[in-house]
Order: structure tokens, then sequence, then C-alpha cells
């Protein structure tokens, strides 16, 4: 299939855009101005104050002896960039792949979206049509090359839209300046008399080089089709992405339902196909209010089961406002894993292991009501600190990379934060004969340790701690330390847990 | 005569433990090492799989106590290799404890909730998930009817739920086939050494469904349940000499 381009040129895009936000200013001459070495030069003009003489360039002072009673606006930097973004941003509706073409146009790769709206005339129409709408003063082209379709946007006199395969015909009679040239180059080509395309495009090659530079070829190139051009696109592409275009904004929960279906199958069925399942999709919905909506859900283990995903979307379906309505529906899979295909087990065992689908199913169906950052699995780290000798596990399928260990005793439970005891002890380095807790006075009588543990020094620093594990009077096992080294007052005793 | 009414009974028992969900255990199931004297106390004497107990804590010693000996009871559990469930608000267990006990951490999942509310539905939730080892819940307070759509979710699901229930004043009625409260006592070494020696409970049976309550003093040694026989009383072991 060939490639298609439009290309869009907001003619007065910056002006229009306060026209539309200042009403009063529709009538007036009004400029954008910024300082330029110590001037003022007029940035944009509108239709008023073009037509009276005031291009871009002009100094502020100039064009106020021209037009007395114009308006001259401080220009904003990088309003335009901004203007545009937001633009291309509202043209997704026609095209999926668009980029911006500074300073004051959009570039679409419409290839294989003009049937959509019956046939490219149509299609360019109602892309113009529905700009001018709003306000902008727009040109648009479509032809086989950006080059072509910029050139044709911009200095086109004929028709807008340029066949297959056409696109030296139509360019023939326009200026150098539409193949988008350095000023160097345009102004020695203006020099040598070169007035339109049609005059220098049957030179050789090797003399334009010598001449004007590679550049001047590649652009020429690129016009023409020869050489490719890279766009630079707004959204990269998404590859794992289903779109939805409603006939009638859809409003109710049902139709949100059937949407999604209608996505989720679309993408499963490509997901299956590829040996490949979603990790996170995001479902968003573009309003006929220009609202864009969106949710998200996530899975543990990636999937392409419909059903199952369905299930996480119809919780937040709830939450999904269509508002007067949702015109586009697309569902994008952001994050997507292989999955090995899966032997049928001729015999099953009875447990439910972590690999199960059925858990796999049971924690995103957890996850997508309490968050799935409140869902752990530890797995152990071989570090002797007691909060650090284990780390969460990233997935159900991690394995442990060191086993567990239970040579020393470590505790059922373990406070977060170690909390302060009261002790009596006789003797350096032995575990104390009584400790008081939370107004409880514990007699020890038996005890182990103590089992030193260093701080990671290189991490942090700090005390090293001594454990004991200790039993009172009534058989109640705890896991105290001491921090640092045994002396009369400053040797802090701790609490840090409780054995089974 | 004697003899035949005792028949009659024990049948008609039979037939109610039936009646009630209480299976004959099936040929080859092992039952958890060194539980035997109190596996005797359920119907059928064998240790109930695919139900609720609750265990009754009222600090966190016994909690910590608890914890080891479902742990224990756990680890019968999960040998077919299946997963468990440890859903809490909290979530002050230290995984790497439960290694001691034969459970490997690293099959445990934490769920941690912020309102006990979503305890009970995630409970619920991942009772139904058959092939679950284990679904252990922290909760405080747990009214009958949300015990009974427990009971029911397990009775399809047939996995073995705890309720650690940490608030002993809402103690309700409840579906429960089992309340164990789980204190710890003094542990002892052989041959009178100096230390800590295993853990050791006293495992009281208040309430069983079908059975009969009862208490029994149980150690955890090399990693099995071990009864401790009633020694001779002797007095404590001296207390460690110091100095």
């Amino acid at each position: 299939m060939n490639n298609r381009f439009v290309s869009l040129w907001f003619r007065h895009l910056t002006t229009d855009r306060l026209t539309l936000r200042r009403p009063e200013l529709q009538q007036l001459p009004f400029v954008f101005a910024a300082p330029v070495r110590g001037r003022k030069v007029v940035t944009a003009a509108n239709p008023i104050a073009e037509a009276q003489g005031i291009t871009a360039g002009t100094t502020a002072a100039d064009a106020m002896a021209i037009v007395p009673d114009l308006q001259v606006i401080d220009d904003i930097p990088g309003q335009g960039a901004k203007l545009l973004k937001a633009l291309g941003e509202w043209c997704i509706r026609y095209s999926p792949l668009i980029a911006i073409d500074l300073p004051d146009g959009l570039i679409l790769d419409v290839s294989g979206c003009a049937h959509l709206w019956g046939g490219e005339r149509d299609y360019l129409k109602e892309i113009v049509t529905r700009l001018r709408s709003k306000g902008y003063d727009v040109r648009g082209a479509i032809a086989d090359t950006v080059g072509t379709a910029w050139a044709v946007a911009r200095f086109g006199r004929v028709k807008p839209i340029i066949g297959p395969g056409e696109q030296a015909n139509a360019l023939l009679s326009l200026s150098p300046a539409a193949l988008r040239l350095e000023p160097v180059t345009l102004e020695r080509l203006q020099k040598l008399g070169f007035y339109s395309i049609r005059s220098f495009i049957g030179i050789r090659r090797s003399m334009l080089r010598r001449r004007f530079g590679q550049d001047f070829l590649l652009r020429l190139d690129q016009a023409l089709g020869n050489e490719n051009e890279p766009l630079q696109l707004l959204h990269p592409v998404e590859p794992y992405q289903e779109r939805l275009p409603c006939l009638e904004p859809i409003r109710t929960a049902t139709g949100i339902e059937i949407a999604i279906k209608m996505l989720l199958e679309k993408l499963c069925r490509r997901l299956q196909s590829e040996g490949k399942g979603l990790r996170t999709a995001i479902l968003r919905g573009y309003r006929v209010d220009g609202q864009m909506i969106q949710t998200d859900i996530g899975t543990n283990c990636a999937s392409y089961h419909t059903d199952h995903l369905f299930k996480l979307f119809e919780l937040k379906i709830a939450l999904f406002e269509p508002d007067l309505g949702i015109e586009l529906f697309t569902l994008e899979a952001s994050k997507i894993e292989d999955i090995p295909p899966e032997q049928e087990a001729l015999w099953s065992p009875e447990g439910c292991g972590l690999a199960d689908a059925r858990l796999a199913q049971l924690l995103d169906k957890l996850a997508n009501k309490i968050g799935a950052g409140n869902i752990h699995r530890y797995l152990p780290q071989e570090r002797y600190w007691p909060e650090q000798s284990l780390k969460p596990a990233l997935s159900l399928k991690d394995k442990p990379s060191a086993t567990w260990r239970t040579a020393r005793p470590r505790p059922s439970l373990l406070l977060s934060k170690p909390e302060r005891i009261e002790v009596t002890s006789l003797i350096p380095d032995y575990p104390p004969m009584l400790f008081i807790y939370k107004g409880e006075v514990h007699h020890i009588k038996k005890a182990d340790g103590p089992e030193r543990i260093e701080r990671e020094w290189w991490l942090d620093e700090g005390p090293h701690r001594d454990y004991y594990q200790v039993e009172d009077q009534e058989g109640r096992r705890y896991w105290l330390f001491r921090s640092g080294h045994y002396s009369e007052e400053q040797s802090q005793w701790y609490i840090h847990g409780f054995f089974a | 005569m004697e003899q035949l009414k005792r028949d009659i009974i024990s049948r008609l028992q039979k037939g109610i433990l039936l009646h009630q969900g209480f299976n004959p255990p099936a040929a080859g199931v092992a039952s958890v090492v060194g539980l035997e004297p109190v596996e005797a106390a359920f119907p059928n004497a064998v240790f109930p799989i695919g139900a609720i107990h609750e265990f009754i804590t009222s600090s966190r010693e016994q909690a910590a106590a608890s914890i080891g000996f479902m742990a224990g009871l756990i680890s019968g559990l999960a040998k077919k290799g299946g997963a468990c469930l440890w859903i809490s608000v909290s979530g002050k267990l230290f995984p790497p404890s439960l290694a001691a006990f034969n459970v490997e951490p690293d099959r445990m999942i934490f769920i941690d909730v912020e309102r006990e509310k979503d305890v009970l539905w995630a409970m619920e939730e991942a009772l139904k998930c058959e092939g679950l080892a284990a679904v252990i819940a922290e909760v405080g307070g747990i009214s009958f009817a949300q015990s009974r759509r427990l009971q029911l979710a397990v009775e399809s699901s047939k996995v073995t739920g705890f309720l650690l229930r940490n608030d002993p004043r809402r103690l309700g009625t409840t579906t429960c086939v089992a309340r164990w409260q789980i204190t710890p006592l003094p542990s002892e070494l052989e041959d009178e050494l100096p230390g800590v020696g295993f853990p050791r409970w006293h495992v009281d049976l208040l309430r069983v469904r079908n059975g009969s309550p009862g208490n029994w003093k149980l150690e955890w040694v090399d990693r099995r349940f071990v009864p401790v026989e009633e020694k001779m009383e002797r007095m404590s072991l001296p207390e460690r000499q110091i100095a």
C-alpha cells in the first residue's frame, strides 16, 4: 500500500487562537511581537493586519506606523508548539500517526485511513471544515510524500489532493521555497533565476550538489519520494492498541461493556496468535466534549483470556464517566509479556501452586480492589540485618536465589520498629535479669545469645545489635537486643519480636 | 444387648457425621505428624481439612504462639505444593520464621488490606479459589453470618481456612469447626542445659464441632509436633547461673 500523508498548514495559528479566546479582537488588526536584538519584531500578524501589509519580521515600530490602531501583544515563547500539540491530540480521531511540523503545521500519516470517511476528498474536507469551524484558518493537502503534501498545502493553487505517483508534476510549477530549503539556498536560487522547481529539476544531480549542497538534494528527493522521511510522532506507535470509533456517542454502561468486549476480543486474538499476554492495559474514551477519560487494569500473570480481563474491567466501568457520550474507545496493552506455551497436564497435582492460573486470577481480583502494591511475596536476601533479610518478589514466577536460613532463631512476629524497654542487667554482655515492657515486668528465666549483628557499614552507620532470645517466667519468648556496646549510661535495650 | 446398643449408637453417630459433611478419611491421607493425640478429639479422629479453624489470642505472645502452631499445621497441608495466603491489616508476621516450621516462606502470599472489612472479603474470595493450601486471616470480630459465608465457600472448594482472632472480647458464635487457644509454655532442655529450648505450647481446643474438647501440651521438635509426656513433677530448671 502506498503511504499517504496529510499536511495541515495553520496560516494564522497563534493569532487565531487569541481571537478565539478574545472575540473582541476579531475585527481589529493585531500582531504578536517579541524582542529580537533590542527591537520588537512582529512574529505573527492576524489576517486584518496582514491585509494591510504587515508580515512577520517587520519591526513593531514600523508596523505601528503603517497601521496606527494596531494592537501589539507580547508573544509567549513556545505557545505555537503547545497549541500544535493540542491540535495534534485532537486529530488523533483521524489517524493514529500524527507528527508536529513546527512552526505552524501538522503532518498526519493517513495510509489506509481515508476510506473510512468515504475517500480522500471527503476525508480532507472533513478535517479542514472541522478545523475551520473551530476558527482556525487551515489549508491541507494529501500526497504520497510529506514533502509534496507540505508544498501543496502552502503553495498549491490547483488542487489539494495529489494522486499516487503524481508528486513530480504537482511540484513543477511551485516556487523553490516549497521544498523546505534553507534561506541561504533560497536566496542563491533566486539570484540564479530559478523561480520555480521546473527550472532546475532537470539539471544533473552532481551539478546541483556542487552548487547547493547535499541537503538541497535530500529535500528534493524527500518531496519526490525517492528518499524516506522519518516522522517524530506525537504518540509513538503502540503496537498493541485497538480502536473502536462509534457511530453514535456511547453513554450507557451496557454500551461501554460491549465496547470493552469488542476491543478485548480483537486485542486478545492478536496476543494469542503471537504467544503474548498482557500485564497492564489502559482503556481510553474520547468524549464528545473533547475530554479524554481513562482507566487501567493490571494482571499478575500475562493473560490473553477475554473473560478474565473483562471481569477486571467490569469493576472499573462504574468509574468510567461517559458524560455526554464517548465517540472513540482505544484499548492499549502497555505492558506485554511472552506466555510460554502451556502443556496440558495429564495428571495435575491437587495443590494450586504459584504458577497456577487460578491463583493468578484470584490475585488480580484482589489487586483490583485493594491495590497491587498491597500484595507481597518475599524472597530471602543474603543479608543479616533482620529488616533486610528479605526482599519483595517481583512476580509469582520469581524463584528464591538463596535458601531460607534456619540456623538462627527468628521470631514469628517482628515489630516494624524496635520498641524501647527498661532492663536490669548485672553483668555486661549477659542477658538482663528482667525487663519492663508496656508496664509489665518480665523475669528472664532462660536466655540464648548474644547473636551480634553488625550494621552494613557500607550502607549506613550506627551501632551494632546484640540479640538475645529470652524466655520469661510464664514461658513467653521474646527477641531483645542491646544497641551498641555495653556501657552504664548509654546502653539501650529494645524488644524486636515475639517467638512462637 | 449392651454390645448391640453400642453398635447401633456408633452407626447412628457415623450417619449423623456423614450428613454433617464429615466424610471418613480417604485411604492414604497422612495426618500431621505428631498430632495424633489432638486428632483423636475430632470426628472420625482426623484433623478437619476444608474447614475453618479459629485461634483465640489475647496478646501478641499468644498470637506468636498461634502462628507457630498454625505454621506447623500448614506444613502438613502445603505438602502437595499449594500456595498459602496471609491476609491481615497489621502485617507483622516475619516470613523467615516460617522456614523453621517447614513452610517455605516464598510460597506464602501476603495481602495487606487497609480496613478490617476487606479482610473478610479477601478471605472469602481466597477461600473460593480451589487448590490453595491454606488461607490465614487476622480479624477482630466476625459475625455469625460472615462466618457462614466463609463456611459456604470452603464447603465447595475444600480449602482450609485459619482465623486469627485478635480481640477476645468480641467472641460470638461462629460456624468454625474448631476454636483453639495456644499459650506458650516454658521450654525445657534435656539434662538441664542452659538456654531456651524448643517452642512448647499449651494447646487448648475450646470448642469443636461433633468432637470432644480437650487440652494438650505439644512441642515443636525437629520439624514435627511432639506431645510432651508428663514427666515427673520437676522443679523448673535452676536459674541460669550468672556470675
